[in-house]
């Protein structure tokens, strides 16, 4: 069944559609936005960030974390 | 900067782990405040066409928010990568804080992605599909998205510098909350969110203000420069106004739950009733002064009674200064505080309890009467806990001379702004501001690169001054920090640096040519 056009969700739609076709400067925003995303998301988060205690916990964050912080305490 | 105080861990990491979150939130607070700024002023224009219907209206908001546009794509996200960091850099104090720093983090994603995403969305190609009154509603709520996710960022962060609603859980190392409107509406969020988002409005006006009188240098868009500088200048000078009330009652919760910060702010190395404010003194900008056997900075000028009316709004009010933090003082209602010494004795109980408890906890032998012996002298002194990291007293002095001249600067350009602006609207309502020698037009443009300068000033005692803490009096960075290579840290730094550094100057590039191509009249 076609959606009606005095809908709210078909007006909502094009107003999405109709905006993204006529950007102009938008664009080349949004493509400044995609490469920063994909910088963070894929190059910086997978490469360089990884999750310290997953990766050093082996699951028993609680008990990891406990050991590194009475061992950092300052010495009598 | 370099801690000399770590234990296992290199003090690389401590260094390199700090400067890239400074790095990165230095970077991120360049593109924050802009957008806060341009949403009251595009907010204002749009009014005007909404209450005048005259096309002139419409086109100035269009290009306010154009610029805001290019200055939101540019900061969308770069938050983000501060959470990364805690994940990695600071793994310790990432699980320490719980969910307490993950509930505000996680309602700022969802209020600023769906109010943003919606009325932005709106706000740029609704113009000829919605009623006027819905756009300028969507105006309007695409800065209040903004706003409030300044809000939750600010509550994370005050929870940080005054760690309220929650209690430290021994089972699961977490701090846990229990009660969300204590963290949520902590006064030390309130004045940091009311102070921090005014003066972004004032970033937003010295911006405003600087193009319009580029404008006016260039003899181009005429009309558009001098009603947005109008709009500007009384964003600008309500707003520094607001910013310097807010600062007084940041001043006093500071003094109140930080007063390590207020002394390393002031140099006030000991302290008294009746203390006057600082207004100039030789505070050597590269060295820890000896502030244990100086009696004050050298050429100290101060406004008598200014710090103790500051802090308490008593002219006879008692600040403790560096020295009788460090030794211990007696409130003028006759509390004590105790000495770091003391502190520090406490802090090791709390570390050892915390450590007694967990060994009795698991160990099969005890039937719960240690683990329970442990646990109540784990709660006696966990007010103090971080102080059982501290090795030396004095490694809970921060760096004094940033804090000093870091609010002096701060607040020297804030009375500036709230001069430039009054000088503003006075030329503006007495004088033909076409006609204006050039060199007028420049010191407004000038002053834009000097209104972010002010802005980061202020996170720089915001921060600095809490050192050594991550969490005040719980956490100092050095037993927050993860066991990394220094290496690998640095490494992320650079990167961080190129890729902000070419983030901002494509930012500036197209802001420039947005302004040099100017409305589209």
């Amino acid at each position: 069944m076609p959606m009606r056009k005095d809908s709210f969700l078909y007006r909502a739609y094009h107003l999405y559609a109709d905006g993204f076709r006529s950007m102009q400067l938008g664009r080349t925003l949004w493509a400044i936005i995609l490469i920063k995303l994909f910088i963070i998301f894929v190059v910086l988060k997978l490469f360089f960030f990884p999750n310290f205690l997953k990766t050093h916990a082996e699951g028993d964050e609680a008990g990891f974390v406990a050991t590194e912080l009475t061992d950092r305490a300052a010495p009598d | 900067m370099i801690n000399n105080l770590f234990l296992n861990i290199d003090a690389g990491t401590i260094d390199w782990s700090r400067a890239q979150f400074a790095l990165t939130a230095i970077y991120h607070w360049l593109f924050v405040p802009l957008t806060l700024g341009l949403a009251v002023i595009m907010g204002i224009a749009e009014t005007y066409y909404y209450r005048t219907k005259d096309e002139f209206w419409k086109e100035t908001a269009q290009f306010w928010q154009k610029l805001f546009g290019v200055n939101f794509a540019m900061g969308v996200a770069t938050g983000l990568i501060l959470e990364f960091e805690f994940g990695t850099n600071w793994s310790n104090y990432s699980w320490f804080v719980g969910d307490i720093f993950g509930a505000p983090l996680a309602v700022e994603g969802i209020v600023a992605f769906f109010m943003e995403s919606t009325f932005v969305a709106v706000m740029y190609f609704g113009w000829k599909k919605v009623s006027p009154g819905f756009h300028l509603a969507s105006t309007w709520l695409t800065g209040l998205g903004a706003t409030i996710s300044a809000w939750w960022i600010l509550v994370a962060n005050a929870w940080m510098q005054y760690p309220v609603g929650c209690e430290f859980n021994p089972d699961t190392m977490r701090n846990e909350m229990v009660s969300f409107a204590e963290v949520a509406l902590s006064p030390f969020a309130v004045s940091k969110f009311c102070h921090t988002v005014t003066s972004a409005w004032i970033i937003g006006a010295i911006f405003c203000v600087g193009v319009c009188c580029w404008y006016l240098m260039k003899k181009r868009h005429t009309k558009l420069a001098i009603e947005s500088m109008r709009i500007g200048a009384w964003v600008g000078l309500v707003a520094a106004l607001l910013a310097a009330a807010t600062g007084h009652k940041s001043g006093m919760d500071v003094a109140e739950v930080q007063p390590m910060k207020l002394a390393a702010m002031e140099a006030l190395y000991n302290g008294g009733t009746e203390q006057g404010l600082t207004a100039i003194a030789w505070v050597n900008p590269f060295c820890q002064p000896d502030y244990q056997n100086e009696e004050a900075a050298p050429l100290k000028i101060d406004i008598p009674y200014g710090l103790s009316i500051m802090a308490t709004n008593d002219p006879k009010g008692f600040v403790p200064g560096i020295n009788d933090i460090l030794n211990g003082y007696t409130r003028p209602d006759g509390t004590v505080e105790p000495s770091i010494d003391e502190k520090i004795e406490r802090g090791k109980k709390a570390i050892q309890a915390l450590a007694g408890y967990r060994q009795a906890k698991f160990a099969s032998s005890d039937n719960g009467e240690i683990a329970a012996a442990h646990l109540k002298v784990l709660q006696e002194n966990m007010q103090y806990f971080g102080y059982g990291y501290i090795k030396d007293k004095n490694d809970i002095v921060p760096f004094i001379p940033v804090n000093f001249w870091a609010f002096r600067i701060m607040v020297g350009l804030g009375c500036l702004f709230i001069l430039f602006f009054a000088a503003i609207l006075f030329a503006l309502w007495k004088k033909d501001v076409t006609t204006l020698p050039k060199w007028h037009y420049w010191v407004a443009i000038l002053l834009i690169p000097l209104g972010y300068i002010g802005s980061e000033c202020g996170w720089l005692v915001a921060e600095f001054g809490r050192q050594p803490w991550t969490i005040q009096d719980m956490l100092p960075t050095w037993a927050a920090v993860s066991d990394l290579d220094s290496g690998s840290v640095a490494l992320t730094f650079f990167l961080f640096l190129i890729l902000f550094s070419t983030m901002l100057a494509v930012e500036i590039n197209i802001l420039l040519k947005q302004i040099k191509k100017g409305p589209s009249l």
